[in-house]
């Protein structure tokens, strides 16, 4: 308890996005700096997340490492620290942020409406994100994770389109109803172990008596993380805010905050309760077929370019739940890891696609894909960016995507096969959303009101040409990602095994 | 009783004398548009007596019962008793905005708010039946006079109503005391305790007899009347509504942190038992289902409000239901934290408070920009001043309990005070209430920050000196109490204990 520990870089890094808020809030920068203020600080965020991320990959047999731990709340019935640090599981998660990060101040250049707002939103959103991914006391994690909905709220509802505020609204209350579950086994775990350290936890809950049975403690956690990741039937919120969502809060939203449900059913339900997840990977087996099966049907009967990326979101989030019910399975470190690394694909690919989208929605005005149709011949960058990252998506081989879902279904096929069997038909059907959804769109005889329209210009190659490089990158040397995946995975496995 | 006892509460005593000063000053000199300033330097004489008792106490040379064991002198008391002396502070400044409506009678309104503020700071130590009644009466009719101040129909409403109920519901309670004074034969909560477990051991009912279970049932009602609970709240909305804003938010935290502490004393120290079994009853049941009741019913009506003053009505019903959640967590499971709920109970106190004067400081700010008082006509108020539209926005942040905010760190606390009793059930219902609660809160905040105003003037907030210092000092202790709250919970945790281990 009392090993206080400060190196001051995951600090540096939660933080920093915040005080570019603050300095952007006070109207001492003239509005047309802001912009360049923003990029300035998630360029240092992407240059420091980097930074955190090789330096674990460089020493990641040592486990958690860069840990910034203080003396917080100092009485008995109230143990809290403040306590961050990296290990293999967020190590990644933290590097997607940073570049996510950066991406949507990009894809918000264009934001004439309340600049500065917009901006000081974007960066406290950030540090709420990178909170969540890097805190390792439950009360600060569970701060950091009701810190990131006032952003996201205002961003949806202030610079949204169509029913902005309802979705913002729908977002909201959802988010809380799945935090309110999630507190109460926070608290349960408080009350019986008079702990809340995050790496002490899985450990304590083994030999503790639980006020509660650890699977309704488990349960609770466990859907305030699905309504984020989000997992059948607590869905609906998604599709209503990604639709609503400005193109920057649209690639935050599915790039990194469905991430941090999946990261807490990794941090917390798998790595606190390994025998619950043991007895129970059947049921987050077919709640990822289902999420898989439902969101690629619902998927293709969209009409929206933009709804269309969410409902598939939704679809490959139930990959990383697949690749979770491999616990158990002889090949579980396949598994785990392919969903693992499915999270952090997912955020670049679909960040890619909402980027595109959002640049498409600019230029035409439109995002009803019948109204679409030839675009590549004026937007040829923007055409090919969309087919590489659709490719990605369905899973081609060269891509990230490929990597991660042959994993996932490696892993979980040892387990539970038939589910295994289901899910990879969501391969086929994803198949055929994205090429459909490519070529309504980019194909065909171009429509006369588009003659006029260009190309993306040279600014917003640049976030392009991250994600891209990130996606092929991966593809290609899955291992960069891999080997560090594995640090953060191998003690969910042991623990698994000494069950 | 001799000289030296008079130290002992000279907090009340400096607090009474600087009500009297006011009144002599207004009857020879003209001081009425500095008297806000007489006040606040005044107010430094009672904290400083505070300050010197605590540490009196903290060297164990003090005496624990005074004046003849009708007073208890201890942390909790002064806990409490610093708790409205502070609050006092911020509604002194908002009252010297306010106060221009009724200019002629500004030294007797102030007067009037330190007197109720002296009978808040004697209920917090009343160790006995008698001081407890007396007390509560000294709160409650100045209050009652406030309420009318503004010389309206809806004023006047207001204050014959709060007296009215006020009147009955001191006659309910003092009929509850009068039967527990019959079946134990005393008044000092010490003595009632040890022989209600007497008769406890004779007999099996609940608190040893039919008639004592009638005498706690008529104290709870008469003391949630005074809190405001389901289903003794309903003269809440209609007399925030009437009484001068800066009384309501005296009303809504003073007053409400005066009947917990009562609550919680003569509870913890009269009906208090190791599990219950000589009680024949477990008395926190009865509060855990008030608190459920409060809850819900307070959210789920705030919902449909339309106008502001009686949506923070409602609001503060439904946190009284909240705070009285730690009331009933005093059975808990691990024997070294049965103070737990106590604590959690005064830091939410606390922290509401700070977040409630905060809400009032705004809604002061802008009641001549909102004449009818309705939540719609905050439309656009991002455009006219930030700086009150920030504050606002932390503070409803904390009344739903979002980072980083006191209410953040206070509902933390709190639900887990419940779980840690074995109240898992009154958790899950709190938190399910906070959801609700995020939607109608929420909506104040999409009309500051989302709608339109139908006129773009700016409100200049540099002309309210007063009520800006207000907001900006209890948005201050907010953003603290959500950053750093060990302090305030260190505090909070030596009153509990001091209250139940004596």
């Amino acid at each position: 308890m009392e090993n206080s520990n400060f190196l001051g870089l995951l600090t540096l890094a939660v933080f920093l996005p915040t005080f570019g808020a603050l300095l952007i809030v006070v109207p001492v920068i003239s509005r047309r700096y802001i912009k360049h203020v923003a990029l300035s600080f998630v360029t240092a965020e992407l240059l420091i997340t980097g930074i955190i991320f090789i330096r674990y990959y460089l020493n990641r047999d040592a486990g958690l490492q860069m840990v910034d731990r203080l003396s917080w709340i100092p009485i008995n019935s109230f143990p809290v620290e403040y306590f961050l640090g990296v290990d293999g599981l967020s190590a990644p998660m933290v590097l997607l942020t940073g570049i996510l990060g950066f991406v949507a101040i990009f894809a918000s250049w264009n934001i004439t409406h309340r600049i500065r707002e917009h901006f000081a939103w974007l960066l406290i959103l950030q540090t709420g994100v990178l909170g969540v991914f890097t805190s390792l006391d439950f009360f600060l994690f569970f701060l950091f994770w009701e810190l990131e909905l006032i952003p996201m709220f205002f961003l949806i509802a202030i610079w949204g389109s169509g029913r902005k505020e309802y979705s913002a609204m729908k977002f909201l209350i959802f988010t809380l109803a799945g935090s309110a579950a999630m507190v109460v086994g926070i608290l349960v775990l408080m009350a019986s172990t008079n702990t809340l350290d995050m790496t002490q936890l899985p450990e304590k809950i083994q030999g503790a008596q639980l006020l509660v049975p650890s699977v309704v403690v488990c349960s609770l956690l466990f859907l305030g993380f699905a309504v984020k990741l989000p997992v059948w039937p607590l869905h609906t919120w998604l599709p209503d805010a990604h639709t609503d969502a400005p193109t920057a809060a649209s690639v935050m939203l599915a790039g990194v905050l469905l991430k941090m449900g999946a990261y807490g059913i990794f941090r917390v339900c798998l790595s606190m309760f390994p025998d619950v997840a043991l007895s129970f990977a059947w049921v987050i087996g077919t709640l990822g077929v289902v999420n898989i099966i439902y969101g690629a049907i619902i998927t293709f009967n969209q009409t929206d370019l933009k709804r269309l990326v969410a409902f598939s979101s939704i679809s490959h989030m139930g990959f990383v739940l697949v690749g979770i019910s491999s616990v158990g399975g002889f090949a579980s470190t396949i598994g785990l890891t392919g969903a693992a690394l499915q999270m952090f694909t997912h955020g670049t690919i679909t960040g890619l696609l909402f980027l595109i989208v959002g640049m498409v929605y600019e230029k035409t005005h439109t995002r009803y894909i019948p109204d679409l149709g030839g675009l590549a011949t004026r937007m040829p960058i923007a055409a090919l960016t969309l087919v590489i990252a659709g490719f990605a998506s369905l899973g081609l081989p060269g891509t990230s995507g490929f990597v991660a879902e042959i994993a996932v279904f490696l892993g979980a096929f040892a387990n539970l096969p038939w589910h295994t069997g289901v899910a990879a038909f969501g391969i086929v059907l994803s198949a055929g959303y994205i090429l459909w959804m490519i070529q309504r769109t980019m194909f065909g005889p171009l429509k006369d009101r588009f003659i006029t329209i260009s190309d993306v210009g040279k600014l917003e190659l640049i976030p392009i040409v991250l994600l891209l490089f990130t996606i092929v990158g991966v593809g290609i040397f899955p291992f960069f990602i891999n080997d560090v995946l594995i640090t953060g995975i191998s003690p969910i496995i042991e623990s698994l095994q000494g069950l | 009783m001799d000289l030296q006892s008079l130290y002992y509460i000279s907090p009340e005593l400096s607090l009474v004398g600087l009500a009297l000063v006011l009144i002599a000053l207004d009857l020879v000199t003209n001081l009425k548009r500095h008297v806000t300033w007489v006040v606040m330097v005044g107010l430094i004489v009672p904290m400083v007596f505070i300050v010197l008792l605590w540490i009196g106490l903290n060297d164990n040379d003090l005496p624990s019962k005074i004046f003849f064991a009708s007073l208890s002198l201890d942390h909790f008391a002064l806990t409490f008793k610093a708790l409205i002396i502070v609050i006092l502070v911020p509604i002194v400044l908002l009252s010297h905005q306010y106060s221009s409506n009724y200019s002629l009678f500004r030294m007797e309104y102030f007067s009037l708010i330190l007197i109720s503020a002296v009978g808040m700071m004697l209920l917090a130590s009343a160790a006995d039946l008698i001081t407890i009644y007396i007390a509560l009466e000294l709160t409650a009719i100045p209050i009652a006079a406030l309420a009318t101040f503004m010389r309206k129909i809806r004023s006047v409403e207001a204050g014959m109503k709060f007296l009215i109920l006020s009147a009955i519901s001191s006659a309910i309670l003092l009929y509850g005391l009068v039967i527990l004074y019959g079946y134990t034969g005393s008044v000092n909560l010490e003595i009632i305790n040890s022989r209600i477990l007497e008769i406890g051991q004779q007999d099996s009912a609940p608190f040893g007899s039919y008639a004592l279970l009638l005498a706690v049932a008529m104290i709870v009602a008469g003391f949630g009347f005074k809190i405001a609970i389901v289903p003794f709240q309903m003269w809440a909305p209609d007399v925030y509504e009437g009484s001068p804003t800066p009384v309501t938010a005296f009303l809504s935290v003073a007053s409400k942190a005066a009947g917990f502490a009562v609550i919680l004393r003569v509870f913890n120290i009269a009906f208090v038992n190791q599990d219950f079994s000589q009680m024949g009853i477990d008395w926190s049941l009865i509060w855990g289902i008030l608190a459920v009741f409060s809850m819900t019913i307070g959210n789920i009506v705030a919902i449909r409000q339309t106008k502001i003053i009686r949506l923070m009505a409602y609001s503060s019903i439904a946190h009284a239901g909240y705070i009285l959640i730690g009331v009933t967590a005093v059975s808990s499971r691990l024997v070294d934290d049965l103070s737990l709920g106590i604590s959690a109970a005064i830091f939410y106190l606390i922290a509401y408070a700070a977040t409630n004067i905060a809400a009032f400081s705004i809604i002061i700010a802008i009641s001549k920009f909102a004449p009818n008082g309705l939540i719609h006509e905050f439309s656009g108020l991002k455009n006219r001043s930030i700086t009150l539209s920030v504050v606002l926005a932390l503070a409803i942040l904390s009344l739903i309990g979002l980072p980083p905010s006191a209410g953040f760190v206070a509902k933390f606390y709190l639900f887990g005070s419940a779980i840690s009793a074995g109240l898992e059930w009154l958790a899950i219902i709190a938190v399910l209430n906070t959801v609700v609660s995020a939607y109608y809160y929420l909506r104040i905040l999409k009309y500051v920050f989302l709608s339109d105003s139908d006129d773009d003037e700016k409100i200049n907030v540099f002309s309210m000196k007063p009520v800006l210092i207000s907001a900006i000092f209890s948005l201050g202790i907010i953003l603290l109490l959500g950053v750093f709250p060990g302090p305030i919970l260190e505090i909070t945790q030596i009153a509990a204990d001091a209250l139940l281990l004596g």
